[in-house]
């Protein structure tokens, strides 16, 4: 009985979280749409929300640049995830490693990597390949940095207590660090989400032949503000759309208590 | 306790020293400790914080060289393997957060590759034994620090250690859950029948705990005491106020100087 009840109120309350949530959002559109055909909005400065969508309608190749773009997020994002999960790994295994390379790659960090675009492409040519580059060197850092984090604050009791059993190194990494190292990997591919996107986007905005961001600049100068609302909603809708395949895996990989905000 | 064939015990020390140095300046944790337990005992280290016993603990359970005198465990009618026969139970319960209690208690079954089928019937049996009977498969942060702590003690004894080490267990248990973990911790070691050392700076704690008691003192660390509790067992919380449990307690704070 008591369960029943209290598995119909987490249902009502779960649905009642993404009412608001996809309330909000429609609000959102809705101020948008009030906005522009009451303030007597220019069409040139902005279009609403049904001019956006129409825009879909033009020739504009929307599905091979969306998947260009998708391709070189994800691209890059995975990358991310796989060097700095994979460099974090060698800094917590190899001491002196940590020592001669953390403060290099701290000062690295610091390097606008948005600068190094023109760069990358005169070493990799233009096209996919560089603007995956760029997306990759903004977002591994954080990972890097989190997860490195998430290695060493295990407490020392509890490496103890392994020890007094005579856990092996592979035992000690496998059982207690890594799984609790797992909440700070996932708060760095939180935030590296969104690096990805925008590194992405530059890339194409440098120098590219195909993508949304190539698109954005092409209808740019024939004032098809629609087109790049819709641009700029569709990189968005990427963007939402990895977060949300992060947030799962945290759901799948992280027990509730554990997760860091 | 019991008379044995060998009259050696089964924990002893003598003399036993330890020095760390950091920066080329000395320093002393522990020294002249010496003192013998018997299998089956259950003995308090008490002092105050800066004392060695943490670190002393540490020497038992192998995790730290000694820098002088002898420890030797074991060696009588018990056989010891210091990889294998040591559970430990720290302030903090340090249960696994991503386990559930039953997975967090067969850690140490797991690091020594004991047989799982087994091991998961005892851990049961130990959870029943610690009062987390039904538990078995709730997470470390549904539980109470005090629920936790037993959690710890079941995951101490899985392997069937033959010595426990426990570092101020209760230390960050509220006064009354600490009282009914003392009352708790003794019904426990009568029914595994473990040596237990017991490290404390609760001075009450450790005469109402302790069959016998080592005190230790700070700045610089050396053993200063170690006598016998003579109160019956099972022990109960009426025995506080014993004139005897009084004399006890008040030896011992005579010896770290705060009478």
């Amino acid at each position: 009985m008591n369960g029943t009840t209290q598995s119909r109120q987490k249902l009502a309350d779960t649905l009642g979280h993404w009412t608001l949530i996809v309330a909000v959002h429609l609000a959102l559109v809705l101020v948008w749409h009030l906005w522009v055909v009451y303030g007597k909005v220019p069409a040139y400065v902005a279009v609403g929300p049904l001019a956006t969508v129409k825009s879909l309608g033009e020739d504009y190749n929307w599905v091979h640049n969306t998947l260009i773009t998708t391709y070189e997020i994800f691209g890059g994002y995975l990358l991310g995830c796989i060097v700095g999960i994979g460099l974090a790994l060698l800094f917590s295994w190899f001491r002196t490693l940590n020592k001669v390379f953390m403060p290099l790659v701290v000062s690295l960090n610091m390097i606008p990597k948005v600068a190094l675009g023109p760069i990358f492409i005169v070493w990799f040519s233009y096209g996919v390949v560089p603007n995956i580059i760029i997306a990759f060197s903004i977002c591994f850092l954080p990972i890097l940095l989190t997860t490195a984090r998430g290695f060493r604050e295990i407490d020392p009791d509890l490496i103890d207590l392994a020890r007094s059993v005579r856990a092996s190194r592979w035992q000690l990494f496998s059982k207690i660090q890594l799984p609790g190292a797992l909440p700070y990997v996932f708060s760095g591919m939180k935030v590296a989400v969104v690096l990805a996107v925008a590194g992405a986007i530059v890339g194409e905005f440098i120098s590219s032949e195909e993508g949304l961001g190539y698109l954005m600049q092409q209808v740019q100068v024939t004032l098809d503000t629609g087109a790049m609302f819709m641009a700029v909603l569709l990189i968005t809708l990427i963007g939402v759309v990895l977060y949300g395949l992060v947030l799962l895996a945290e759901r799948i990989f992280v027990v509730g208590d554990a997760r860091v905000e | 306790m019991s008379g044995t064939a060998s009259n050696k015990p089964f924990i002893r020390l003598s003399g036993v020293r330890k020095v760390f140095r950091s920066r080329g300046e000395e320093f002393l944790a522990v020294s002249d400790a010496t003192f013998d337990v018997e299998a089956g005992e259950l003995v308090s280290l008490v002092g105050p914080s800066g004392c060695g016993k943490t670190t002393l603990l540490k020497i038992m359970a192998g995790l730290h060289p000694h820098d002088g005198g002898t420890v030797e465990i074991g060696g009588g009618e018990v056989d010891f393997d210091p990889g294998r026969d040591v559970g430990m139970v720290f302030q903090q319960a340090l249960l696994l957060k991503w386990r559930r209690i039953l997975e967090n208690v067969l850690l140490p079954a797991e690091i020594l590759g004991l047989p799982m089928a087994e091991s998961r019937e005892r851990a049961r049996d130990l959870l029943n034994m610690v009062g987390l009977g039904g538990f078995e498969r709730n997470y470390p942060y549904e539980l109470s620090g005090g629920m936790q702590q037993r959690a710890a003690i079941a995951r101490a004894l899985v392997h069937d250690p033959k010595l426990i080490l426990m570092d101020e267990p209760f230390g960050a248990l509220d006064a009354l859950t600490r009282e009914k973990m003392n009352l708790e911790l003794l019904r426990i070691w009568q029914e595994s029948r473990k040596t237990i050392l017991f490290v404390t700076h609760g001075i009450a704690e450790a005469v109402f705990l302790g069959t016998r008691v080592v005190v230790l003192t700070s700045g610089p660390a050396r053993m200063a005491d170690m006598f016998e509790v003579d109160l019956a067992h099972p022990r109960t919380l009426d025995m506080k106020t014993h004139e005897r449990f009084g004399e006890y307690t008040r030896r011992i704070y005579k010896l770290l100087g705060m009478e």
